[in-house]
């Protein structure tokens, strides 16, 4: 029999925490897939984020570091810095990335660190139970936003790939929606270039990808991914914003 | 050997290089400015990593990463930077990994100003971040001691898989005296064989965290942990008694205000005062030994710090009621004179 579908190796035998048509699993594997295809997990170091996925530790087949709150790309850079040859990535929500890590990210990407940063952005924070994140849309309610995000109080979403693409600094930046399968392949597409990225000592490389989350959104995993397509990608247009220029990489 | 004129901040970066620091990353703040400069020179010379961060609280979650990675790193910073730096060291303790932070204190709170201070002794014994906690303080009195420590600090994080502090203050950053580099032995270290160096063929991932969902997992950590502390308390414990033999008296104090003091019991002396000094150059674990040593004969006891009095309190844990306790402390970067000390100590006789 033809084996046509099997589990990374870069992943752990284990099943993982997260909420039925959560984004986090898919991207999980799809990380997992990228480290297989480049034969890297032996020398791979994660650092898992606070947030849904703070667990990712017993789920990616390789070394892993569990950084503070918003502090992933900081640890990165230690163990970057510490040992150049090996591969470093971070994981980390929005709400890790762009509201307390906010610092930690612009600075890794402006030394243009030589780490990958795979960023999900579900527009809300997950783990504490769907509170407003800093990718939170206008209108868009949540557990401390009850009557929809009010820019004359809560301001607006951040757009990090298009704040980041004004330095000098990162080598990758692309935006992907996780919606469907042409989609999904498209997000490990850049997964992998951004980690060849890396590979080639090209500097820092950042994979935004819109995530649904159901749980939080009050929404049936169906109508969560429609609401990343129809309204998501209106605030957070896909495309690549940085890149090597050809044949660099 | 030969001996060299050297700032303690120079001074400490040079030893850091010597006791085999690789990495550094810290954030400028005076008074400590010249580490940092100096290591910026000298690391990439000398096969190093020298980065400064956006922030000190960057810079220790930069250290945390290289510590995880097996690395021997340092961060230095002096007061406002140490309190930023809090949520870093409660995560490096959680997560057991060995690192240097060097705290060259200003006074405070707030701001305060760049003159030199002693006030961070309750956040750097008690522990400034949250959970059960604790970290290796080292309180050098000179530049020579300083460079001594910086060897010990390192060695002892390694031994212990735990932050060690080295608390100095602005005098001893900022003053030159000489100091001689000794070649030491390297003394056997466990391996790092907890890195997160990449598996490598390794069977299981390696995990540097301190995360523990599951309460039963947690409390049996937090009792390793306390283990652990319970082994440095018994072993780790240093001081130094001077003019002690036939003291009556006693005047605790430690750093550069040790030194101060001791010239203020030099006086004493004089005048005839059976006065000694003890001096604690680990602030945690605390000395408690050095005072049984002397409690059957001691009639009452002055500390003296830069702060308005925080060392006094493990002072009178370890005397423990069984004599009076007498304090006396300048603060804002005021620091007492010998004279000052001189006539809190025919004070303490007085009342005795
Ligand atoms: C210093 C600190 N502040 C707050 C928290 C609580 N906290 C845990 S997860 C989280 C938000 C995570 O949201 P996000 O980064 O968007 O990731 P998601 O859970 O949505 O995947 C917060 C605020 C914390 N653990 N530490």
């Amino acid at each position: 029999m033809k084996l046509v579908f099997e589990r990374p190796k870069s992943l752990q035998l284990t099943k993982t925490h997260y909420c039925p048509g959560c984004g986090h699993g898919t991207i999980h594997r799809l990380v997992a897939e990228v480290m297989d295809e480049l034969n890297i997990k032996e020398k791979t170091i994660g650092v898992a984020p606070v947030g849904c996925a703070v667990l990712a530790y017993n789920y990616f087949d390789c070394d892993m570091q569990q950084a503070a709150h918003g502090r992933a790309p900081a640890v990165a850079t230690g163990i970057k810095r510490a040992l150049p040859d090996r591969v470093v990535f971070t994981y980390q929500g929005d709400g890790d990335l762009a509201a307390i890590g906010t610092a930690e990210i612009i600075h890794a990407a402006a030394r243009s660190e030589n780490i990958t940063v795979v960023f999900v952005n579900n527009a809300i924070y997950g783990m504490t139970g769907g509170q407003m994140a800093p990718t939170t849309l206008i209108g868009q309610r949540t557990e401390t936003s009850p009557y929809g995000r009010d820019p004359k109080l809560a301001g607006y979403p951040i757009r990090v790939c298009e704040m980041l693409a004004t330095l000098d600094g990162p080598s990758f930046l692309a935006r992907v929606e996780l919606t469907d399968v042409k989609n999904i392949n498209r997000a490990k597409s850049y997964l992998k270039k951004a980690f060849e990225i890396q590979l080639a000592g090209k500097g820092f490389s950042l994979v935004e990808i819109l995530s649904p989350c159901p749980t939080n959104w009050g929404m049936r995993p169906v109508d969560a991914v429609d609401w990343v397509r129809k309204e998501m990608v209106k605030v957070f247009p896909p495309g690549v914003f940085k890149e090597p220029k050809e044949g660099n990489v | 050997m030969e001996k060299i004129l050297m700032k303690g901040n120079e001074a400490l970066a040079e030893a850091a290089i010597r006791a085999g620091c690789q990495c550094f990353f810290g954030y400028p703040i005076t008074p400590q400015s010249e580490l940092p400069a100096y290591l910026a020179r000298e690391m990439p010379k000398r096969g190093g990593v020298f980065l400064q961060a956006e922030s000190e609280v960057a810079a220790i979650n930069i250290v945390y990463g290289a510590a995880g990675a097996g690395a021997r790193v340092m961060t230095s910073s002096s007061s406002p930077g140490i309190s930023l730096k809090q949520e870093g060291i409660s995560y490096l303790c959680g997560a057991e990994l060995p690192c240097v932070i060097v705290n060259i204190m200003r006074g405070g709170p707030g701001l305060g100003d760049i003159q030199p201070a002693q006030s961070d002794y309750f956040q750097a014994t008690r522990g400034g971040g949250h959970g059960d906690y604790r970290t290796i303080v080292l309180a050098p009195a000179s530049v020579q001691e300083l460079v001594d420590l910086v060897y010990d600090a390192f060695d002892l994080a390694d031994m212990y898989r735990n932050p060690v502090l080295i608390l100095g203050d602005g005098i001893l950053g900022q003053m030159m005296e000489p100091v001689v580099f000794k070649e030491r032995p390297a003394r056997e270290l466990p391996p790092k064989t907890w890195a997160t160096t990449g598996k490598m063929g390794r069977q299981k991932p390696n995990v540097i965290n301190s995360l523990y969902l599951d309460p039963v997992q947690l409390e049996e950590h937090n009792r390793k942990l306390q283990r652990k502390y319970q082994e440095i308390e018994e072993k780790e414990a240093r001081w130094e008694i001077l003019n002690g033999d036939d003291a009556e008296y006693f005047v605790v104090a430690y750093g550069i205000c040790a030194r101060i003091a001791h010239a203020a019991v030099e006086m004493a002396r004089q005048e005839g005062i059976k006065v000694g000094l003890i001096r604690p150059i680990t602030l945690w674990p605390y000395p408690k030994k050095a005072f049984e040593e002397v409690l059957s004969r001691a009639k009452a006891f002055l500390t003296v710090e830069l702060s308005c009095g925080q060392m006094v309190e493990d002072v009178k844990l370890s005397v423990d009621g069984r004599a009076p306790v007498y304090f006396y402390g300048r603060t804002g970067g005021m620091v007492p004179t010998a004279e000052e000390i001189f006539r809190e100590i025919t004070k303490m006789r007085g009342h005795s």
